[in-house]
């Protein structure tokens, strides 16, 4: 117990005197999960969205793939990004194993299924409720696909942070495809193992705390420009 | 409209790409596979700077078990390995991996058990020490993960005449994981582990366990660096690393390795042929 009152109290002391090693590593964390979630945004809605409004052949398996997709082990996907970008490997003429770029792959590979499974939900839910209007109207499929994610952007920024969260989170990929290099691929979560393996554990739990801190912001934030948004243009 | 969409998804790509990647404008960099127990005793904290300063060069490193380490650099994704396994490493560079294997330094390897001692392992020999633990039954935490350390366990293990496959009971803990982590499980059940020095002295969470046997000559631990073959890996940094291993064994190098002490003791003992 004493144990945790200690690393709460270290956690403040870290905060407070805004130590610039680790406000680089905040940064690089916060950096590579945020890239990761948009790309994956980017990705995922309009792929969701086609699963919901679609109907081709194999959509089905493609819908279980995505769901069960949102349980991929990050250690399996660090693996197997390493194993493409390593040198021996068919992308490792990009020289871009142990780099930033390589986590932010890594963790979009991971988040992307969680954002097109959420976001096929709530596009599904829309187009039960919009179908025979939008036929009326006389859109396309592709049309109403994207006619739905903009009527339901307040909803989707959820899946938005729902992906962000796994990112943030996960330490697996990243401790595999970075290398935890000082200075260079060290983010948050692998500092903390770093650290936990060093038997500092009131240190690891501080960076621990001073990590949900950064998360719970990064959500308060989404919050309020939700909020906001919907307020201006809702 | 999507052709556009995929045009806007290739710009935010490669937008993110520059972005995520302060680390390319350093051109003149190596990666270094190497030891948990070089890297977390906190050696190349002090090392690097040092070699930075004298080069010019960056240094990056990956720290792993020396098996993993090794199979790292023969899949060509580091330029030089600086491991603790001699048996491992001379294959390394038989196998055509590697250039040649130089000796750098050496510490020991220690082991940890209980205060209280209660397989009475205690003393200077590492061999009967084993053979009591596994006598009494009683735990035994092992690196069980192809690292420098282990691959010593196994020795001494071989050594006191111990048939690990037959008398591998529940008291023989295998965890596959680094030096630290096992640490940490060995100090949550009171076990016995062998460790090597460095990690053991800056180890923070000790809880009940301490240094039981040492001083053995068999506990030596030496540590070899190796430069990647660029004939196998042709994109190997040859120069860049090729500095850092004359560095290394250069006085200088030697110098930063002996000046390098966590609570006033020296953690590893340079020892390059001359």
């Amino acid at each position: 117990m004493s144990e945790i009152a200690q690393s709460l109290t270290l956690a403040s002391e870290l905060i407070a005197t805004g130590d610039n090693r680790l406000a680089a590593i905040v940064g690089l964390s916060l950096q590579v999960s945020l890239s990761a979630t948009l790309l994956s945004c980017a990705l995922g809605i309009p792929l969701g969205a086609l699963l919901a409004v679609g109907r081709f052949p194999g959509r089905h398996a493609l819908i279980i793939l995505f769901n069960g997709l949102m349980g991929l082990p990050p250690v399996v996907v660090g693996l197997l990004v390493y194993l493409l970008l390593s040198r021996a490997g068919p992308l490792g003429e990009l020289g871009l194993l142990f780099t930033p770029t390589a986590m932010v792959i890594a963790q979009t590979v991971l988040v992307m299924p969680i954002i097109a499974a959420l976001t096929l939900q709530v596009i599904e839910d829309e187009w039960h409720e919009y179908r025979e209007q939008l036929r009326s109207l006389g859109a396309s499929r592709l049309r109403a696909g994207r006619t739905l994610i903009w009527n339901a952007r307040f909803s989707l920024t959820t899946a938005g942070l729902a992906g962000f969260g796994r990112a943030i989170a996960e330490v697996g990929a990243v401790m595999i495809v970075g290398g935890n290099i000082d200075g260079v691929t060290r983010v948050m979560t692998t500092t903390i193992a770093l650290e936990t393996s060093k038997g500092d554990l009131p240190l690891a739990l501080a960076l621990g705390a001073i990590l949900i801190t950064v998360v719970l912001l990064v959500n308060a934030v989404a919050f309020f420009l939700r909020q906001w948004a919907e307020k201006r243009w809702g | 409209m999507w052709a556009r969409y995929a045009l806007r998804l290739i710009s935010l790509c490669l937008g993110l790409a520059c972005w995520a990647s302060p680390a390319w404008s350093q051109t003149r960099f190596i990666i270094i596979a190497s030891t948990t127990s070089t890297e977390q005793s906190g050696l190349f904290a002090h090392l690097l700077p040092l070699f930075e300063k004298a080069s010019g060069i960056k240094a990056r490193v990956v720290a792993l078990g020396t098996g993993q380490a090794l199979d790292l650099a023969r899949r060509g994704d580091a330029d030089v390995v600086f491991v603790h396994d001699p048996d491992a490493e001379e294959r390394f560079v038989t196998e055509g991996h590697g250039v040649k294997r130089l000796q750098v330094m050496y510490n020991d390897f220690v082991l940890v058990g209980p205060q209280s001692d209660p397989a009475r392992a205690r003393g200077k020999d590492v061999l009967e020490a084993l053979r009591r633990i596994a006598a009494a039954r009683l735990p035994f935490v092992s690196r069980g993960d192809r690292s420098g350390t282990h691959a010593a366990e196994l020795r001494y293990w071989g050594l006191a005449g111990i048939d690990l496959a037959r008398e591998k009971g529940t008291w023989y803990r295998d965890t596959g994981s680094g030096m630290g982590p096992a640490l940490n499980t060995a100090v949550s059940m009171n076990a016995y582990i062998l460790a090597d020095r460095g990690t053991w002295l800056s180890f923070r969470n000790r809880g009940e366990l301490g240094i039981l046997v040492e001083g053995d000559t068999r506990l030596f631990n030496q540590y070899g660096v190796i430069l990647v073959n660029s004939a196998r890996h042709p994109h190997v940094k040859q120069t860049e690393g090729q500095a850092f291993i004359d560095w290394l064994v250069s006085p200088a190098g030697q110098q930063a390795i002996a000046a390098y002490k966590v609570g006033g003791k020296q953690l590893f003992f340079p020892n390059a042929a001359k």
